[in-house]
């Protein structure tokens, strides 16, 4: 039961709460996911998590499903402290949970991914796959999705595959806790009806829900109670028949945090455009779109700000304009020539450079040194005939360096000696070294500490008086209201709205950041 | 408390100098050791026999090694080495017969020389073709091309020995031995090897194209979302693998004065182990062609140093096989070590910008 009061909105009920976490913090190197947030699941009711990216959401489930270990807090079932190790610890006491990702193999059979790890078997030794398949048959129809237990998975569609990680989790005897992060971003609104019944009927036996999306409307429609998180912090917590959308807007987005802001004095009609993109569209695997005739101009020396949920497209822009999807449609005009988009290695020269969402996957090559990160994508400038000249390249580096002021002992230190912020100014410096009209970045600020980030506006401010032109995506509000002369949002794909610096507020990008999945619902 | 960890430090450097110069010291050892075991091993001739057969794997190491910083693997190489050889011992033995106009060519030596290296490329072209257009794993592809390789080099003689490859002085195409022979008393293979383990270095260290290696054996998706043409440059690293193949079947066959289509055959896995005893990564992204040539001697010393020692070739094998393993496990602590090290700097640099929590 929830008695703690010093928190000023806080969930007050008689309902018993089945799972209490008490100030559950989550360290990370670098960055503290969670921070003393405490959290209830009430028994048979829809517990809802809302929060913006990164709000620490999917790190709270993950700790209450045995996935990650806290690094501090305790976490109690009926009076008693619980630990879980591991996922099987958590499936012990009744905690199943649906990834936001799905976790299913493809290259099995429904029931063979229903009963995985927890078969049925004959004296311990041989499969019962009779049992297997008249049980999944008998929880598929209670899904409303009679799909024959043989079919490979790989070959349903995703929504089915939803339904199958439902179905895994169903079949558990004494489930108490169903952990659902966002099961419905990838379902059409008569499965989510579905969905929403089959909740109704969980939450009837007395199964708890806990209920993480990023749809507002759905939260409203089937949430009891709903607990706002926002940079790992708790903010608070009501029943849903006592507040509006409006609430939980206003509280998602918080107060303001300051970050170097761009001027606002400038006259944008006289700019020259550098860069238009027409219609650009890339089709989803599976139907649908994962950009949807999104336009938009960019003009010289402006830092244009892409805001989007995760998974709105914002990511697949980028590729796009970078050339790593030579299939997407749509134009391109670039100093007023619409250009062919083939591959990376042409963009680059054409004078475009991006900086990628995953320092570590996409933006680093851990094996080689700090200088050769940052020349790495202009070596062919410093190349004499074959060899490359190492003293332009050391120039180039060393000057790179001390621009956007890399704190570095030794540029021939791995790279992995950096800090998290240093080695994201690295990687935007081998951007920057290209001497790009263009530069994209994917979250520059994604897991660097707040001295670190507003060092990186800086050098994004700096460029963009001297006339380069930027686009950067970014999730967290503060920052892309701070950094961006103009703001678009993408929705489902959808580009839902554009704000100049003067007219823009948290609350109507929030707002536009939802719209995308409305629209879709009603066509 | 400062002094402590400068201390620390200076260990933690003398360690790791010690680690990386490891397969240098292993050499030196096994040097020391078989000139104390066998009193004929430190002589001249010895020594330059030992080069002899250090240029074969040698030359292969090099192109393998370019091929693992990639982070793939090249199976096919000791295949290559016999057909290479078998085409070049074939074109100086029977000529090249063509049935429509009833003529039988005979090319002189260099001429033989070029076709069997554009044999070697042509099947790194398909190695890497196959490893970067149909996205099978590099293993597979070039397991694939091994067999087709040796089988073409059975196929070209029906299994047969090419033993007249010296040419004929009628014919113009005399000289082959040239690649077995001695210039100076040193073994032309060896010189071979010198030249190209100096320009591989060289472009592997100077150039961008050798840069663009490691960052695609480093981290592939960064490499090419830097610009690097990551397909090209795979491809043109199998070319290079072999290229030095078909090289080594020429050496291998004027060595021999005889073409055998079984020649070459396992020489892949010396080649791989030349290239790890060097330090190169399988993970890709680690390795230098220096490395290389001191592992390929590692192991061309075992093997003769052993022969002279009077052990049987089975206990070679285990030893061989030993002392593998041994330096791979040595090799991952050398990582281990370089990453903590590197998050120590990592945590130190931190501690001096208090802003930087």
């Amino acid at each position: 039961m929830a008695t703690e009061t010093q928190a000023v909105e806080r969930i007050h009920t008689d309902i018993p709460s089945v799972l209490h976490c008490e100030k559950m913090d989550k360290i990370y190197p670098g960055t503290k996911a969670l921070d003393q947030v405490s959290f209830d699941v009430y028994k048979g009711k829809v517990n809802v998590l809302i929060g913006e990216n990164g709000a620490g959401k999917s790190t709270l489930m993950k700790i209450i499903a045995g996935i990650e270990q806290p690094s501090g807090g305790t976490m109690t079932m009926g009076g008693e402290e619980v630990h879980f190790p591991d996922v099987s610890a958590a499936r012990a006491h009744g905690i199943g949970i649906i990834h936001q990702e799905l976790s299913l193999f493809p290259n099995l059979n429904v029931y063979q991914n229903i009963f995985m790890a927890r078969e049925i078997t004959r004296h311990k030794v041989g499969l019962d796959n009779a049992a297997h398949i008249r049980r999944t048959k008998a929880i598929m129809e209670k899904l409303e999705h009679p799909i024959d237990p043989l079919t490979i998975v790989g070959d349903l569609r995703v929504g089915q595959q939803q339904m199958i990680e439902i179905a895994r989790n169903l079949i558990q005897d004494d489930l108490k806790i169903l952990i659902m992060d966002e099961p419905t971003s990838s379902l059409s609104e008569q499965e989510v009806q579905v969905l929403f019944k089959i909740m109704r009927e969980l939450t009837a036996e007395g199964i708890s829900i806990v209920y993480i999306s990023h749809r507002l409307e759905e939260i409203m429609q089937i949430g009891d109670f709903v607990t706002i998180l926002r940079d790992g912090k708790f903010v608070a917590s009501a029943a849903v028949e006592d507040i509006e959308l409006s609430w939980i807007v206003r509280k998602m987005v918080g107060t303001k945090k300051s970050y170097p802001q761009r001027k606002e004095a400038v006259d944008w009609t006289t700019r020259k455009v550098v860069m238009r993109a027409e219609d650009i569209c890339l089709p989803k695997k599976g139907g649908g779109w994962l950009l949807n005739h999104v336009s938009f101009e960019l003009k010289q020396g402006e830092i244009l700000g892409i805001y989007g949920l995760m998974g709105a497209g914002r990511t697949e822009l980028f590729e796009c304009i970078m050339g790593l999807h030579p299939e997407h449609t749509g134009r391109i005009i670039l100093d007023g020539k619409p250009i062919e988009i083939h591959n990376v290695t042409e963009q680059i020269e054409r004078g475009f450079a991006m900086v990628p969402e995953d320092r570590q996957r996409e933006g680093l090559v851990q094996t080689m040194d700090i200088g050769k990160n940052i020349s790495l994508s202009s070596l062919k400038r410093y190349a004499k005939g074959i060899f490359l000249n190492k003293r332009a390249e050391d120039a180039a580096v060393d000057g790179e360096i001390k621009d956007i002021h890399i704190k570095v002992a030794d540029k021939r230190l791995p790279i992995l000696s950096l800090s998290g912020g240093n080695q994201q100014k690295v990687v935007i410096g081998k951007g920057i070294l290209t001497q790009p009209k263009i530069l994209l970045l994917d979250e520059p600020s994604r897991g660097i500490d707040i001295g670190a980030k507003t060092e990186v506006f800086e050098i994004m401010n700096h460029y963009a008086d001297a006339g380069l032109s930027l686009i950067v995506i970014s999730s967290e509000l503060e920052e892309i209201e701070a950094i961006a002369d103009r703001i678009i949002v993408l929705s489902n794909g959808i580009k839902t709205a554009e704000f100049t610096k003067a007219d823009v507020t948290q609350d109507k990008l929030v707002l536009a950041s939802y719209k995308g999945h409305t629209t879709q619902k009603a066509s | 408390m400062s002094l402590e960890l400068n201390k620390k430090q200076k260990n933690h450097s003398l360690a790791m100098a010690l680690l990386k110069g490891r397969t240098l010291i292993v050499l030196a050892l096994l040097v020391v050791f078989f000139s104390f075991a066998s009193p004929n091993f430190l002589t001249a001739n010895t020594m330059l026999l030992l080069a002899k057969h250090v240029a074969l794997y040698g030359i292969l190491a090099i192109g393998m090694t370019y091929v693992i910083i990639t982070g793939g693997i090249d199976l096919s190489v000791g295949a290559v080495v016999g057909l290479g050889g078998m085409i070049a011992g074939g074109l100086i033995q029977n000529g090249l017969t063509l049935q429509f106009a009833g003529v039988t060519l005979y090319f002189s030596v260099p001429l033989v020389v070029l076709i069997t290296i554009l044999v070697g490329a042509a099947i790194g072209l398909l190695n890497g073709t196959i490893i970067t257009k149909f996205g099978v794993a590099p293993f597979i592809a070039t397991l694939g091309t091994m067999y087709i390789a040796r089988g073409f080099a059975m196929l070209h003689s029906n299994g047969a020995t090419y033993s007249n490859i010296l040419g004929n002085a009628a014919l113009g195409n005399t000289g082959f031995d040239f690649f077995g022979s001695r210039i100076f008393g040193i073994p032309v293979g060896a010189i071979i090897l010198a030249v190209i383990a100096v320009l591989s270095s060289l472009l592997l260290m100077k150039t961008t194209f050798g840069w663009h290696i490691f960052a695609i054996g480093g981290n592939g998706k960064a490499a090419k979302l830097s610009g690097v043409k990551v397909d090209k440059v795979t491809i043109l690293v199998y070319i290079f693998s072999g290229v030095c193949a078909a090289i080594v079947g020429i050496i291998t066959a004027s060595q021999l004065e005889a073409s055998h289509p079984a020649s070459g055959e396992t020489w892949e896995m010396n080649a791989i182990a030349a290239a790890v005893l060097g330090g190169t990564s399988m993970m890709g992204g680690i390795g230098t062609i220096g490395g290389t040539i001191v592992g390929a001697f590692v192991i061309g010393v075992i093997s003769d140093g052993m022969v002279m020692c009077g052990v049987s070739e089975f206990w070679q094998m285990i030893i061989k096989g030993l002392v593998i393993i041994l330096a791979v496990i040595i090799d991952q602590f050398q990582r281990n070590m370089e990453a903590k090290m590197a998050l120590q700097a990592r945590n130190e640099s931190k501690d001096e910008t208090p802003e930087g929590n």
